[in-house]
This record gives C-alpha cells, sequence and structure tokens, in this order.
C-alpha cells in the first residue's frame, strides 16, 4: 500500500467536503444548527407508564416492627417499582453507573425505629426518630431523575397514613445524587445522544459521494490507475473518519456552550470520541451499502434514509422517548451502544473501564466493521472498487 | 516500429444477450497512432475497457506490451494513460489539483509532476486557469483537462476514448496538435473516434468496428483507395451501407 495514493485521496475528499457548500452543511452546519436549536427549545420528555427498576440496601436494624419490610410492600404494590435487593451500597452502585437499575435506595440503620416510634405517637413529632433514606438516581435518565423521586416520597407518605395537606412525618428523602452534584437539565440528557446524532449523517454523504463519481466517471478513471482497492477505501475510511471526529469536537463544543459541562476527565473524552470514531465505520459501511442499491446521487440521498432513520430514532436522544417495544429495536442498531456508552461514561460516571462501557464499546466495534466489511463486500460485488 | 505495444485476439464480450465485441483480433504497435472507429455502440469502449483491465472478457486475450490484462493488470495500468470518454474530473478542485491528485496516483516524483503539471497545462491553454476550480471551467477546457490527467504520468501507450467528442473546433485542433506531439516522442496511441475526418488527420492505422466486429483494417489511405471512394465516411458507407453518424 503507497502511502502517498491514500494521502492525496484523503485530501481530496476533505476538500470536498469543505468546498462543496451542500456537503459542508449538511455534515457539520447542520448538526450545530441542531444541537442549538434542539438544546434550547428542548423541554422534557413524555412517556408512558414504565416500571422502574430500583436498587435496594438495607442497613436498617430494625425494632418491634419491621418497618423497612411495610416500606418495601408499599413500594412493590405500586406496581411501577421493581424491586432488587443488594448486600451493600457499593455493589448497587456499580450497577446504577452500568445503567441496569435506575435508582439506588439505602434504607438507614434507624428506620424501623423510626417507623415505631412514629406508630406510637403519631400526633407528637417530638418523640420521633427521623430518619433519612438515600435515594441515588441515574443521572443518564431523564426520566428517573424525574419520575422516582415523588413516587418513593408518596410511598413515604402514604405510610405515615398521612395527606399532602399535612407532610409532617419523620421519614425524609434525600437525593444524594442530586444533592453532590447541580441538577441535570435536559441538555446534559440529550447531549450523549447529539455526538451519536452528528456522525450519522454520514450515511448520506458517503452514498452520495460514491454514486456521484461513478455517475460522472471518476470511479473508473480512479480504477485505471495503480491504485488498488485497499488504498481506495482507506483514504475513504480516513476522511470519513477525520470527518467525524470535526463533528464530534463542534457538537462538543456547541453543548459545551450551551451548558453541558460532565465532570470528567481528558481520558473519559478521548474514549468518547474514540467510540464516535468506531461508529463512524458503520456510517461509511451503510453508505457504500446505500450506493449499491442508488442507481443516481439523487436516489442515494432518499435510500440513506432507510438507515439513517432507524440509526436516528433508535440509538440517540430520541430514544429515551420511545414505546417498550422501540427500545428493544435500538438495540439492534449500532448508534444505540455509542449513546449507551457516552450516557454511561458522561452522566452516570462509569469508568471507560467498566463492563458495561467496554461491552458497548466491544458491540459498536463489531457491529460496525461488521457493516463496513459488508459495505465494501457489495459494493465491490456490483460496481468493483 | 515493429515490436507490438498492444495485441487483441479473438475478443469477446456479451452483457447477457447482447454481444458488445464479437472476435475482434488487431495489433498495434508501439509507436503507432491506431484509429478505433465506428458509431457509437459499435464497441469501441468496451473494447478499451478490456484492455485497460476494466472489463473482463468473455473469451479472448488482450495484450498491452506483453503483459495480460486480467493476470498481471498492477504492470498494464502502469503503462497505460487513459482518457475516458465522459468529462470526469474532480469539479471541486482546481485544475492544478486535479492533475497533482492523478500524479500522486501514479506516484510521480514531486519535482518530474511539478514540472510535468506545468509542461501540460501550458501546451493545453489551461496555465493561467490552473488555480480555477474545475466546475468553473468550459465543456472545452474540461476535456483538455480530463487529457492531461491521462498523460501527466508519461505513459509509454495511451487510450483516448473520443477525446474531442462536443468540443468546438479551436479546442479540437488544439486536442489534434497535442496529440501530434504525443507520437512524435514515440508513444502509442489508441484513438477511438467516431469523427472520420479525425481519423484520416491523425492515424496511421485505423481499424473500423461495426456490431461489435472489425470491419476493415488498415491506413486511411488504404482503406479509401481500396473502397474507391473519397473518405473514411464514405468507405463506412461503402462497407456497411449506413452513414456514421445516422447513430449518434
Amino acid at each position: 500500500m503507497k502511502f502517498q495514493r491514500v494521502a492525496v485521496l484523503t485530501k481530496k475528499e476533505l476538500k470536498k467536503t469543505v468546498r462543496e457548500p451542500a456537503v459542508l452543511f449538511m455534515i457539520f452546519l447542520f448538526p450545530i444548527v441542531f444541537v442549538f436549536a434542539f438544546g434550547a427549545s428542548f423541554g422534557g420528555v413524555g412517556g408512558g407508564q414504565p416500571v422502574y427498576q430500583i436498587g435496594v440496601v438495607s442497613i436498617d436494624q430494625g425494632a418491634s416492627v419491621n418497618g423497612s419490610q411495610i416500606l418495601l410492600t408499599a413500594m412493590s404494590d405500586t406496581q411501577i417499582l421493581n424491586l432488587q435487593t443488594y448486600i451493600d451500597n457499593q455493589s448497587a452502585q456499580r450497577d446504577l453507573s452500568q445503567g441496569n437499575i435506575q435508582a439506588v435506595m439505602v434504607i438507614p440503620s434507624d428506620f424501623s425505629q423510626s417507623f415505631a416510634s412514629y406508630q406510637s405517637a403519631p400526633n407528637d413529632p417530638n418523640t420521633w426518630t427521623n430518619a433519612t433514606i438515600e435515594l441515588y438516581l441515574d443521572k443518564g435518565s431523564l426520566v428517573a431523575t424525574q419520575a422516582i423521586p415523588p413516587i418513593i416520597q408518596q410511598v413515604l407518605t402514604s405510610l405515615a397514613g398521612q395527606n399532602v395537606k399535612d407532610p409532617s412525618s419523620p421519614f425524609s428523602l434525600e437525593t444524594a445524587s442530586l444533592v453532590e452534584v447541580q441538577a441535570p437539565s435536559a441538555l446534559d440528557f440529550i447531549a450523549p445522544g447529539m455526538f451519536t446524532f452528528a456522525s450519522i449523517f454520514l450515511i448520506m454523504m458517503v452514498a452520495q459521494s460514491f454514486a456521484q463519481d461513478r455517475e460522472n466517471g471518476m470511479m473508473k478513471r480512479i480504477r485505471i490507475t495503480p491504485t488498488t482497492p485497499t488504498e481506495f477505501m482507506t483514504s475513504q475510511v480516513l476522511s470519513y473518519m477525520v470527518i467525524a471526529l470535526i463533528q464530534a469536537a463542534l457538537v462538543f463544543a456547541m453543548v459545551y456552550l450551551m451548558g453541558f459541562k460532565p465532570n470528567v476527565g481528558i481520558p473519559v473524552y478521548a474514549f468518547a470520541f474514540v467510540l464516535v470514531l468506531m461508529f463512524s465505520l458503520s456510517n461509511v459501511g451503510f453508505g457504500l451499502i446505500t450506493a449499491t442499491i442508488a442507481k443516481s446521487p439523487g436516489a442515494a440521498t432518499g435510500i440513506s434514509f432507510l438507515f439513517v432513520l432507524p440509526q436516528l430514532f433508535l440509538g440517540t436522544f430520541v430514544g429515551a422517548s420511545l414505546s417498550s417495544a422501540a427500545q428493544v429495536a435500538g438495540k439492534f442498531v449500532p448508534s444505540y451502544y455509542v449513546t449507551n456508552a457516552l450516557t454511561s461514561l458522561f452522566l452516570r460516571g462509569a469508568a471507560f473501564t467498566s463492563f458495561t462501557v467496554l461491552l458497548d464499546f466491544a458491540t459498536v466495534s463489531v457491529s460496525c466493521v461488521a457493516i463496513l466489511a459488508v459495505g465494501i463486500i457489495l459494493y465491490d460485488k456490483y460496481f468493483k472498487i | 516500429m515493429n515490436e507490438s505495444a498492444i495485441m487483441v485476439e479473438n475478443l469477446v464480450k456479451r452483457f447477457e444477450d447482447v454481444t458488445a465485441v464479437d472476435g475482434i483480433s488487431l495489433q498495434v504497435k508501439k509507436g503507432e497512432l491506431f484509429g478505433l472507429l465506428g458509431p457509437n455502440g459499435a464497441g469501441k469502449t468496451t473494447t478499451i475497457n478490456i484492455l485497460c483491465g476494466l472489463t473482463k472478457p468473455t473469451s479472448g486475450t488482450a495484450k498491452v506490451v506483453g503483459f495480460d490484462v486480467q493476470k498481471e493488470k498492477a504492470k498494464v495500468k502502469a503503462l497505460l494513460g487513459v482518457c475516458p470518454q465522459e468529462t470526469a474530473i474532480y469539479p471541486y478542485l482546481t485544475g492544478a489539483e486535479n492533475v497533482d491528485l492523478f500524479g500522486n496516483l501514479y506516484a510521480m516524483d514531486k519535482n518530474i509532476l511539478k514540472m510535468r503539471r506545468a509542461m501540460l497545462l501550458e501546451k493545453m491553454g489551461l496555465a493561467g486557469d490552473a488555480k480555477r476550480k474545475a466546475e468553473k471551467y468550459s465543456g472545452g477546457m474540461k476535456r483538455r483537462l480530463s487529457l492531461i490527467l491521462a498523460l501527466i504520468h508519461d505513459p509509454q501507450i495511451a487510450f483516448l476514448d473520443e477525446p474531442t467528442v462536443a468540443m468546438d473546433p479551436q479546442s479540437r485542433h488544439a486536442v489534434w496538435d497535442f496529440i501530434k506531439d504525443l507520437k512524435k516522442e514515440d508513444k502509442t496511441i489508441i484513438l477511438t473516434t467516431h469523427y472520420m475526418e479525425e481519423a484520416e488527420e491523425l492515424c496511421d492505422r485505423v481499424g473500423i468496428i461495426d456490431h461489435g466486429k472489425l470491419i476493415a483494417l488498415g491506413t486511411p489511405k488504404d482503406l479509401i483507395s481500396k473502397n474507391k471512394v473519397k473518405n473514411l465516411e464514405e468507405v463506412f458507407i461503402a462497407l456497411t451501407g449506413r452513414k456514421i453518424r445516422e447513430e449518434v
């Protein structure tokens, strides 16, 4: 493989991106404008009646009544909360950081004692033993942070047999995660999906570029030169990886300016960029598949949406507000795993060496390389590279 | 001048139910300017594509300077310069950038590339427009640039597929002069055209193809004299009963 050929073809592709206004807009300006418009106006996420996975760590030492058991039964009776018991906070926190559960509730050692004190003198607050339940929330889930605390608070209130007009009870709920850091904004929840979103439109650009170069005879012309298929494809993949990197940097700069400032170190950012780069391979692959099917650049644009839309709706920030069936379908698109890994890294505080992030990365890597390989094989079979 | 640059034997290419090339055999000598003539759809471009290694023949053999075009593609590609029928240039690159790109694809030395780029742009009258994007060029300028891309690496053999099609007379004559200069440099040139006056003006020998078959082969002068007509256009009419450009 001659680097001279790879370098000039890569440079040529990058020049095209910069010099063709339509390409420039689609690749760089559109994601930025979208991030700005969406980020500025995003107000909330709708949804049906999902079931939330709650991890329970009980260090309750008991009393004359088993208050924690009564609490857990009341929570289960809501049919909205699915409880999972942990022996210690550490293992529960691990599952929370990996997105397996949406909250961790720590029942304090004096909870039953507090419950007993309330039962013996419900009208005399001076005799109550106060107890605070700590609640850790999945910071990567807008729904979890907004919906879970009021539900548990309501259970605690009903446990004390009180109504909203008289909210006093010995039990209080402290959302530990939100106490430690500032309350996340709507932008925080959609930002990881934004990184994924920007790169998806590479599918269209790759498909158009290949269809156009084929139509105007440039593919044929390149094939006449001593350039090998490996050199040509390497140059294409490299150029689109560079574009994906610039896109991710621009989107990051945009969301950072708009207030998304995750508390993570440089290695996590670097890992996030590697993840986006891997993801760009699948977009080149889908672009090649599209170019194989499409007979003209115009058709390539239309057909590319067959791949763009599922990736967009099932695998980016949009997916959070979809039905559970659509969320399951999301697991069949690479963008889902990119967004999930980025959410774990930026919002849940998971380390990039954590099992869930590495599993997502492995899934993205294997699926994206496979999609790229399928794209290259298909395109080469029908049009020759 | 007697050594073969191109050797084609019983070449056949079928596309499903269409036979584009039907048993063509011919030889082109080194340093010869050979014209492949015929109406559109006669099989000229398919023959060129086979010789470039782009299209696999159904049967028969094709060799370039002794190298089999299917088995020794890399060696063949390094020897060839091909100007395709369509004006294939990158519109978003400048003229000079297009030339540099193709020079680098042939792994040319930087200094030689610079020198040849300047020389070819000058010869083709594009030196003043080298820094303009190719999309701003006129049709004739684009065709001339396309020709430079084919020849930047100083190939031994040049395939020029309809190099003057849709050109204004001034551009056409500039290209003719350029082709004549190439011949002086002892390059082997295969020129496909359906302009008979172009073939008469430039070619040492011509082969006339119709419906995929080689129906005549010889010098323009011999073919004209043998068919007792005034020009190659009339040779084609004498051989087929049709005008060559009726199907254009």
